[in-house]
């Protein structure tokens, strides 16, 4: 033993408060996810992509409004699900492969402090792509309904809960190699056939009698109504507060920690 | 055995049943079966058993992170099932695998998990003790594994506990990590931190345990300080203890006429002798004598003490499983 060993106890003094748990759980989440590059390329740079892609292109001409009005309220509802679900999923699924979730579950943060950090981390990465989706849609010419800013940013929490729930029962019962897939798999097939880019009346005709049933469609779609209208459907709600309700309940019955 | 005089933690019949399993049919497999153990302040404590024998299972139990099937368990007197965060800031946990995210870089790491307590450790002490400054450049995910678990040691004493749980400690440790892992915990120990720890390394146990529970496919199946152990099964009389004498020589000695009755002799293979039993110093001069009167000098010469191993061994039974 060297004869300069530091201090190495002090008075025990109990954990630190619970709010200050979480927030300090929520600000470490977000800088990991805004640290990773593939989360920045699935956050940030798809949803860019699609929102230039979708405003240079005809796809969405004849639907009665601009092209950019169009497009960006589904854009922000990609965002949604790139964060929530995919990221969120993905970043779980990983988490608890390496333990993480199981550490960090015997600290004074606990399960709840966790999830509840998780939550924070996904609004503060959508506070972010909002105002960068937002600004490049303003350059390019978007004009939302000033009233559609409060029912939309509502819906966009309340899309961001659904995909979440369903990011986090994913990943909580499978093997994040198989989270990886199905999530990456999902965000391609909801994000191109899900209602939420495209209008419902733009797909096939197979998939316009379901994507109002998925969460992508109904956030995809309100979003629109909110942005281009002013105007939110109840129909949409609680088709969203459905799929938050119920995979979240599934989440909580089946997750494994371990 | 021994009573509770101020114990950390408690565990009466711990059961727990993990499954359905495919593999079982669809049935419960029951990897804990009625363990009872208890550990106290200022104690090291070991569970010592094979892999699969229910140790992990059951610090997980204690530590509330997997629900038990039965028993009871008090962890400072808490259940841990239903503990919260104030119980948890006074419980540090290390697990087996680590627990740490692989993109993180060790200080913003510990210095986050400092932040969840109102008081933490000091991050420079713990960091200089542990040797963690020597890489606290490098990612988690490229660390080898006697760093990983240095900087999981440091993660479990941030909060400054009063109880440490450590799931194989010395898991890919190699011998200067091993030094400085095994030296901060038994001056932890005598700083009055109640420690549990398991480990399947006889080694371990041996060099770090003041009291010892003998783990076998879910139950407690021996305990005691070390020395108590060594002399299990062979009742240590005027502090004699059971040795084993190993030797090389000339084939074919009749080592019992020499020495007498009442110890195990056994030539494993023609010239290699050992005698194994409660020797005594009358044994070897009885055995040198009659060497110096056949004029027979040994090739090697080598006196054994029991070890924990063997004691392990006998207990829990030589099959492999």
């Amino acid at each position: 033993m060297t004869s300069t060993t530091p201090a190495l106890t002090a008075p025990h003094a109990g954990p630190a408060p619970l709010v200050r748990r979480i927030l300090l759980q929520g600000r470490y989440e977000t800088l990991t996810m805004v640290r990773n590059g593939e989360q920045l390329i699935l956050a940030v740079i798809m949803p860019l992509l699609a929102l230039v892609g979708l405003t240079v292109t005809p796809l969405l001409d004849g639907l009665g409004a601009s092209r950019v009005d169009i497009a960006t309220p589904g854009v922000l509802a990609l965002c949604a699900m790139s964060t929530a679900f995919t990221g969120q999923g993905i970043a779980t699924g990983f988490d608890r492969r390496y333990g993480v979730l199981r550490f960090l579950s015997t600290t004074p943060l606990g399960r709840t402090g966790l999830i509840a950090g998780k939550i924070i981390a996904v609004l503060a990465v959508l506070v972010l792509q909002v105002l960068v989706i937002g600004a490049v849609a303003a350059l390019l010419g978007w004009h939302p309904r000033p009233e559609g800013w409060l029912p939309g940013l509502g819906l966009l929490v309340l899309g961001a809960a659904a995909f979440t729930a369903l990011g986090l029962l994913v990943a909580g019962t499978v093997r994040p190699e198989a989270t990886l897939a199905i999530t990456n798999l999902l965000w391609i097939l909801l994000g191109a056939l899900g209602g939420i880019v495209v209008p419902a009346e733009r797909l096939p005709e197979l998939a316009q009698s379901i994507v109002h049933f998925l969460p992508s469609g109904a956030l995809g779609q309100s979003l629109r109504d909110a942005f281009l209208h002013g105007s939110v459907s109840p129909q949409y709600v609680l088709v969203l507060l459905l799929w938050t309700i119920v995979p979240g309940a599934a989440a909580v019955r089946w997750f494994k920690w371990n | 055995m021994r009573s509770p005089e101020s114990p950390v933690l408690t565990i009466d019949g711990l059961i727990k049943d993990v499954g359905p399993l495919a593999s079982l049919d669809g049935k419960m497999l029951r990897v804990v079966s009625g363990l009872s153990m208890f550990a106290e302040r200022g104690q090291i404590t070991a569970l010592l058993g094979a892999n699969g024998a229910g140790k992990t299972t059951t610090l997980e139990c204690a530590q509330g992170l997997q629900k038990r099937t039965g028993g009871r368990i008090g962890l400072l007197g808490e259940d841990p099932d239903t503990a919260g965060a104030s119980l948890r800031s006074r419980v540090g946990v290390m697990l087996q695998d680590g627990g740490l995210p692989p993109s993180a870089r060790p200080i913003p790491l510990l210095r986050h998990i400092a932040g969840m307590y109102r008081n933490p450790l000091p991050l420079d002490g713990l960091v200089e003790r542990l040797g963690i400054d020597t890489f606290s450049r490098t990612g988690v995910r490229r660390l080898s594994g006697g760093q990983k678990q240095r900087l999981s040691l440091a993660a479990a004493l941030i909060g400054n506990p009063e109880v440490l749980f450590l799931d194989e400690p010395s898991a890919g440790l190699d011998p200067q990590s091993r030094q400085i892992v095994f030296e901060l915990i038994a001056e932890l120990r005598d700083a009055g931190m109640g420690i549990i720890l398991t480990t399947h390394l006889m080694d371990d146990a041996q060099r770090l345990a003041d009291y010892v529970y003998i783990i076998d496919a879910g139950h407690n199946v021996a305990e005691g300080t070390v020395a108590e152990l060594l002399s299990h099964g062979h009742d240590a009389v005027d502090g004699v203890a059971e040795r084993t004498l190993f030797f090389d020589a000339p084939a074919g000695l009749d080592i019992a006429a020499a020495i007498g009755d009442g110890l195990t002799i056994t030539e494993s293979r023609a010239g290699s002798y050992s005698i194994a039993g409660t020797l005594t110093p009358q044994h070897l001069a009885k055995l040198t004598a009659w060497w110096a009167e056949k004029g027979i000098m040994p090739a090697s010469l080598r006196l054994e003490a029991r070890s924990l191993e063997d004691v392990f061994l006998d207990i829990s039974g030589r099959d492999i499983r």
